[in-house]
């Protein structure tokens, strides 16, 4: 019976325990891990996200699944060091363990055989959408894929993203690696010019999903965008995640975090994201003069 | 911390001795817990005014059908740890009851004691007692002979940690999946450290699990199991307790603006993730300067006294109906009025204006009258046409309600539900719909408090044991089982 593994295999002693099993600098603020996670890795689906807690008296973040193999029981989650909680994840080595993880959550990705469908993510953004790629691709799309970023440096997941994508562009805002400019450029000239898309989905920083939303509205295109506002317990009790969409309010840890790009208020987003930036530098300035700096683990 | 009586205390067996309380100055800047609760020579003291009835009242207004003249005379012949035994027969909580029920809407209600003075303080006595137990090291039962029955309890609030505790106690083993980081539910996450300290809240659920059960956080049911998984992963029957997580929001213009929260995310900031600690717990919390409160539960009113706590300057409660009508306990407000918050009655906001960084800087305000009474009893309240206020703040807190938790009933087939959203179940039993799942709690009755989650818990615990029992009559040993199963009679309220 299936879940008579729980008792026999070696994989699923202390399924809670979220052990650092690998780790990789993917450039130097973005890093990728992969964790000891069985019972999560078993029912991740694209588009889904978990609730991660790094030590006791850490803040509950939201990551989105990037992968997970199940037979290995493993999930694999990155995320760009910005503030104290992700700096804190970023210390962590191979072997530590991460206090909790709860998950899956959200509602997985609507996959199914759209037709040519394009996938444009931006940033760190790209960790999210590479999932989603993947599962249109195995659903029988045909993907483009266009990925951004400020700056080659800041690139992540290419190959990978490649491999699922039946074609590929890249823009760096600086002209270092691909097109000179922003994914929605090149989104808009494909449009133009070569492609009817089916369904389009953007994900990234909310200024970059705002303007591809822009750039597709006038065609209708559908367009689904996966929402990041902050969250605290990821499972529809505080409200803090709420967007309005189509001008009612929903919690994108519930009804999300995927949501039509053409109904969704950005504006209010992107308000609602800026609420605690004081607060996040003065956490920062207070781990970094504490002896021992923001990397609690008593090892460096 | 010196405590005296006061004469009128010792000498007129009319009035309750008073438990102390810090001092609102002394309080409004930290949060420590305010009552302080009963000393040994007070507790003796009030024990002396239960008159030992024969027939008690106090019982019948308990939802765990404590049996409250036993244990007060055990207190008067100064037997604490048969006392504590006694209570811990019906009650696995009674550090948290003894704290937050609202005694005077249940047993005291009844007292005999308070048709001339005070009640019983039936909830100080039970306090005193679990308090001085817990400082002595608790003591485990002696348990009964393990059935092998394996039961899922999801939801470890107070409905569920009592069905678990009460299962456990009759031999079965117990896996409660709980979805937050730490076991309690409101408890932890709702009611805040100066009303309930979480210490208090660790040592309860440490008693249960030393009867045996286990706990699987971070587990959000629906999502990583399904029931349908849990049963299929060995578990026989399975309690459904997972709560009036949703907050109510109003519903009106500039509501997403920053700054205004729900009173959930306001508190589990602070109780469950301890911002009142940031920057040494990373989890930020904004409080400025004005604060409002919409609402006149005892949410609100927990919403209220944090807000202070943090260092607000002006904290305003917003009701829409008067004095009379306010839901929260008088003590609650009581309360939070000696340390300052201060109230608008017949008062309803009709919109938050933002400025240009999209944080609230004002509320509209709109006077109410008190019509015609509702479907509640309760006076509708009618707005006044044309008194439309504006009111400076810079963070508003919504406590106007919670709603069922949708997850589970959204991916369960053939689980009823009310239009509500709550779980269709037999009153009695705690039945649901499927065979083998059984709910309490707020997601079986709607938002209600503690100790009538904690009834349910234990009706359910009751009714799954029964159906245990009936599916494999063989497999249990019906010997032990009557004088466990007496311990845990439920009283049928209403």
């Amino acid at each position: 019976m299936k879940y008579n593994r729980a008792q026999n295999d070696p994989l699923y002693e202390n399924p809670t325990a979220y052990k650092v099993l690998e780790r990789q600098e993917l450039t130097t603020q973005i890093k990728q891990v992969k964790i000891h996670a069985p019972e999560i890795a078993e029912k991740a689906k694209a588009g889904q996200f978990v609730i991660l807690r790094v030590d006791d008296e850490g803040e509950r973040i939201p990551l989105t699944l990037v992968s997970w193999e199940n037979q290995k029981g493993t999930i694999t989650l990155i995320f760009q060091e910005v503030g104290v909680s992700t700096k804190k994840l970023g210390c962590l080595q191979v072997q530590d363990e991460i206090r909790n993880i709860a998950g899956p959550l959200g509602k997985p990705s609507d996959v199914k055989n759209y037709g040519l469908a394009a996938v444009v993510c931006g940033g760190v953004g790209t960790a999210a959408a590479y999932p989603i790629a993947k599962a249109l691709k195995e659903a029988g799309n045909t993907v483009i894929s266009i990925l951004g970023a400020r700056n080659e440096g800041l690139l992540i997941l290419q190959d990978e993203m490649k491999q699922v994508s039946d074609e590929f562009y890249i823009t760096t805002d600086d002209g270092s690696k691909g097109r000179k400019g922003f994914v929605s450029d090149v989104l808009k000239s494909l449009i133009d010019n070569k492609y009817q898309f089916d369904v389009v989905y953007a994900i990234g920083p909310p200024l970059m999903m705002r303007t591809t939303s822009e750039v597709t509205r006038p065609y209708g295109i559908k367009t689904i965008v996966s929402l990041n506002p902050i969250m605290v317990d990821g499972m529809g009790m505080c409200g803090a995640c709420r967007v309005s969409v189509g001008g009612l309010t929903k919690f994108a840890c519930l009804d999300g975090p995927e949501f039509d790009a053409h109904s969704t208020n950005f504006e209010e987003l992107i308000k609602r994201l800026r609420v605690y930036p004081p607060e996040e530098k003065l956490a920062l300035d207070f781990h970094e003069k504490a002896p021992g700096g923001i990397c609690k683990c008593r090892r460096h | 911390m010196q405590k005296t009586l006061t004469s009128d205390q010792t000498t007129n067996n009319q009035n309750a001795v008073k438990m102390e309380k810090l001092d609102p100055e002394r309080r409004i800047r930290n949060f420590n817990e305010v009552a302080l609760g009963y000393t040994e020579e007070q507790a003796l003291l009030e024990a002396q005014r239960c008159l030992t009835c024969s027939k008690p009242r106090c019982v019948e207004g308990c939802p765990v059908g404590l049996e409250i003249p036993t244990f007060i005379k055990l207190v008067k012949d100064k037997e604490y740890d048969a006392a504590i035994r006694k209570v811990k027969e019906k009650n696995s909580l009674p550090a948290i009851c003894g704290r937050v029920c609202p005694q005077e809407e249940q047993c005291q209600k009844y007292c005999i004691r308070g048709r001339k003075g005070d009640p019983v303080s039936i909830g100080r006595l039970e306090r005193f007692i679990a308090d001085l137990e817990r400082e002595k090291g608790v003591i485990t039962p002696k348990m009964p002979k393990r059935t092998g029955k394996r039961v899922a309890v999801i939801g470890a609030g107070p409905a569920g940690l009592t069905a678990a505790a009460d299962l456990a106690k009759l031999g079965h083993s117990v896996t409660v999946f709980e979805a937050l980081h730490v076991a309690g539910g409101v408890l932890v996450y709702g009611i805040p450290e100066f009303r309930l300290p979480k210490l208090i809240v660790q040592a309860e659920v440490d008693y249960i699990k030393k009867l045996g059960v286990e706990f699987h956080n971070d587990a959000l049911i629906g999502r990583l199991f399904t029931i349908e998984e849990l049963f299929n992963k060995g578990y026989e029957a399975v309690f459904i307790g997972s709560g009036a997580g949703l907050p109510t929001f109003l519903g009106i213009p500039g509501e997403n603006l920053g700054g205004i929260y729900s009173a959930n995310e306001f508190l589990i900031r602070i109780n469950l993730m301890k911002s009142y600690k940031f920057p040494e717990y990373d989890t930020p919390i904004k409080v400025s300067k004005q604060v409002a409160v919409i609402g006149g539960g005892n949410v609100a009113m927990d919403s209220a006294r944090c807000a202070l706590r943090l260092g607000a300057e002006h904290v305003c409660i917003i009701y829409r109906r008067s004095r009379e009508e306010i839901p929260a306990r008088a003590e609650e407000l009581m309360n939070a009025e000696e340390e300052g918050v201060t109230c608008k009655f017949l008062a309803s906001p009709t919109r938050f204006i933002g400025d240009e960084q999209g944080r609230v800087k004002e509320i509209e305000l709109v006077a109410m009258e008190l019509g015609r009474p509702d479907e509640s009893g309760r006076r509708r309240p009618v707005p006044v046409k044309g008194s439309e206020t504006i009111m400076d703040v810079d963070t508003v807190i919504v406590a106007v309600g919670r709603t069922p938790n949708p997850i589970i009933q959204s991916v369960t087939k053939g689980l009823r539900t009310t239009p509500r959203g709550t779980i269709v179940a037999n009153e009695d039993t705690c039945e649901t719909s499927l065979e083998g799942v059984f709910t309490g709690g707020d997601i079986m009755t709607g938002e209600a408090t503690v100790i009538s989650a904690m009834g349910t818990g234990k009706k359910a615990a009751k009714a799954i044991h029964q159906y245990l029992l009936s599916k494999d009559k063989d497999g249990l040993n019906s010997q032990v089982f009557p004088q466990q199963l007496a311990n845990l009679k439920v009283i049928n309220k209403k």
